[in-house]
């Protein structure tokens, strides 16, 4: 490999090997990731803490974990506290006991890797650092504007990015590990004033708010790996960001990034960088892609349904992906609970499962909402429900959602949430 | 610029990870989706797609062949993934991308090339729009390690 990035002395020294061989190694990675970009330095990581994309034992990721404990053994450890996305399994989410046996088999390498990741240092104790939406301020791994990231989870990534405007690139799982270990990262892509300018300009048109996780859908699809600058949404969302405004834009990310590849999107009027520049993040180039009621409404109609029995009873319903804000779930609380009270009814419909990550699970347990909430027969959990579904047993199941991101990597059937509130409190034929 | 000559198409792109490979084409027209299509491989005798939100690929077997695709999208898991198959001989025969290669793939082609260089998967990027408008399912593709590549039907 030819370097023709510009290191330092101290990094030259790590690439030849003065602090071990996994860790030239790390540095060589590094090099060659950022070289295929043009990168000519490193710049260093300047964010409080990492955040890992990989939480789940998955014994297929056998070396990975071989991986890491090579690291773990030559004392190659991140210099900053790290979170993680969230576990794989919760006792309180309904499965039936063979599901449970495969799940336990699935996530063989859960203990060894929950003891891997104490030793790299987690942020919080217990299970308090497993989320994807570590970012929120219950969690603590909330960026500042400006702060350079060493992050992988494609959700978490174009939230601090957007919302944040912190400075990450889309990095894979291993490579997020890297940077925080080195404390610095290649300089290219959304780490550049120039990378962060916009390629689309969005020009939303429809009669009412979108479902976020529609018009998230709809603008990944189309942009993919692309940057666009949505116009007309702060219409609807304001323009200050908001519990209920981040929440929406945390939804719309996720599936922007999951549905296409986007890292980073720009809000006209709202998010930090569109107030401050304006229409100068616009490429002159810029493509236009306008969204209708009917674009929408196409989009969704084109998604596939891949259940056996396409008019099947839905048997478990997931809210969260990514994990609900604070708001969130007293929102769907009060939805929930109003939707019932018109139908006369107790309970919901179907079995239901709000996620959340532990530290926001225990601050919804202090407000009132929360034993409505159990009243209603709604189980919360801070499991992640991609890797409930990745269980082969629970892809049979017929399972709705509102993410569009469980929807593309699993069998889950998506609805908008005004349709998802409808089917958990009317009687289900 | 593509050079034909008896059947064969010459495509010129960049080595990302070079090397020399030929195997049987597999060809997404839209972003492949790296963790909704192998997922499963871990359970499964020969890598096969499983992304419901791929026409073109969905159900076919993916291990061993010359994967064509304009970029990868979808979750960080991407790359690790990736290198994670690289290791226990379910990836791709190697990896063809006509735009060029995005951050999750470039991460699986340098993470492999780093730490699995006992199993090579050659990867090139910037091979055009032409080239994934020629290539189609069944074509046999050779790579060479200067990043051009042949594709033969």
């Amino acid at each position: 490999m030819e370097i023709t990035m510009k290191l330092t002395p101290e990094q030259e020294a790590l690439l030849n090997g003065s602090k071990g061989e996994a860790m030239a190694k790390v540095m060589r990675t590094l090099v060659e990731y950022g070289q295929i970009y043009g990168a000519t330095k490193m710049v260093p990581v300047t964010g409080e803490c990492g955040h890992l994309v990989l939480s789940f034992g998955l014994m297929f990721l056998g070396p990975v974990f071989d991986l890491y404990q090579q690291l773990i053994d030559e004392g190659c450890l991140p210099q900053q506290k790290l979170t993680c996305d969230p576990l794989p399994y919760d006792k309180n989410v309904p499965q039936n006991g063979i599901s449970k046996v495969v799940a336990k088999v699935i996530y063989s390498k859960q203990g060894s890797y929950n003891k891997q990741l104490k030793k790299l240092g987690m942020k919080n104790p217990g299970k308090d650092s497993y989320t994807c939406a570590s970012y929120m301020t219950e969690v603590g791994n909330t960026p500042k504007e400006g702060d350079v990231l060493s992050w992988a989870e494609s959700s978490a990534v174009v939230y601090a990015n957007s919302v944040l405007g912190a400075r990450c690139n889309r990095n894979s799982g291993i490579i997020e590990l890297f940077g925080s270990i080195a404390g610095f990262v290649p300089y290219f892509g959304f780490l550049t004033d120039e990378g962060r300018k916009a390629d689309w300009v969005i020009e939303l048109k429809t009669t009412k708010m979108p479902d976020a996780q529609l018009l998230g859908s709809a603008i990944g699809m189309k942009v993919m790996e692309e940057v666009p600058y949505v116009k007309g949404l702060d219409k609807y969302l304001g323009t200050e960001l908001d519990e209920s405004a981040t929440t929406y834009l945390k939804d719309f990310g996720a599936a922007t990034a999951s549905n296409g590849a986007v890292g980073l999107y720009h809000i006209e009027n709202l998010t930090p960088e569109a107030k401050k520049q304006g229409e100068k993040l616009i490429k002159k180039d810029a493509k236009t892609y306008v969204i209708t009621d009917e674009v929408l409404q196409e989009v969704k109609d084109n998604y596939p349904v891949i259940w056996k029995d396409p008019t099947a009873k839905p048997e478990l319903c997931f809210l969260g992906c990514p994990h609900m804000s604070l708001q969130q779930m007293k929102d769907w609380t009060h939805i929930l609970e109003d939707g019932l009270k018109k139908e006369g009814r107790k309970k919901v419909s179907i079995p239901t499962v709000f996620t959340a990550s532990t530290p926001v699970i225990e601050e919804f347990n202090k407000t009132p909402e929360s034993k409505t909430l159990k009243k209603m027969g709604v189980v919360v959990s801070y499991i992640c429900p991609l890797m409930y579904m990745d269980n082969p047993l629970c892809q049979t199941k017929p399972v709705i959602t509102s993410s569009n991101k469980l929807r593309t990597y699993t069998t889950a059937r998506f609805y908008s949430n005004d349709e998802i509130a409808e089917m958990l409190t009317k009687e289900v034929d | 610029m593509a050079k034909k000559n008896k059947g064969v198409k010459t495509f010129q792109g960049r080595a990302i990870t070079p090397g020399e490979c030929t195997a049987e084409a597999v060809v997404s027209h839209g972003g492949f989706n790296t963790l909704a299509s192998m997922q499963m491989m871990s359970i499964q005798t020969k890598t096969k797609c499983v992304d419901q939100n791929n026409p073109d690929l969905y159900k076919k077997v993916l291990q061993g062949k010359a994967l064509c695709l304009p970029q990868t999208i979808g979750s960080t898991t991407g790359g690790m993934f990736l290198y994670c198959a690289v290791k226990q001989g379910k990836n791709p025969a190697c990896l063809l991308f006509s735009k060029e290669i995005d951050s999750l793939a470039a991460a699986g082609a340098v993470l492999s090339e780093v730490w699995a260089p006992e199993s090579p998967m050659p990867v090139v990027d910037k091979l055009g729009d032409e080239f994934l408008d020629y290539v189609k399912d069944g074509d046999v593709i050779t790579i060479h390690p200067d990043g051009s590549v042949d594709v033969a039907r």
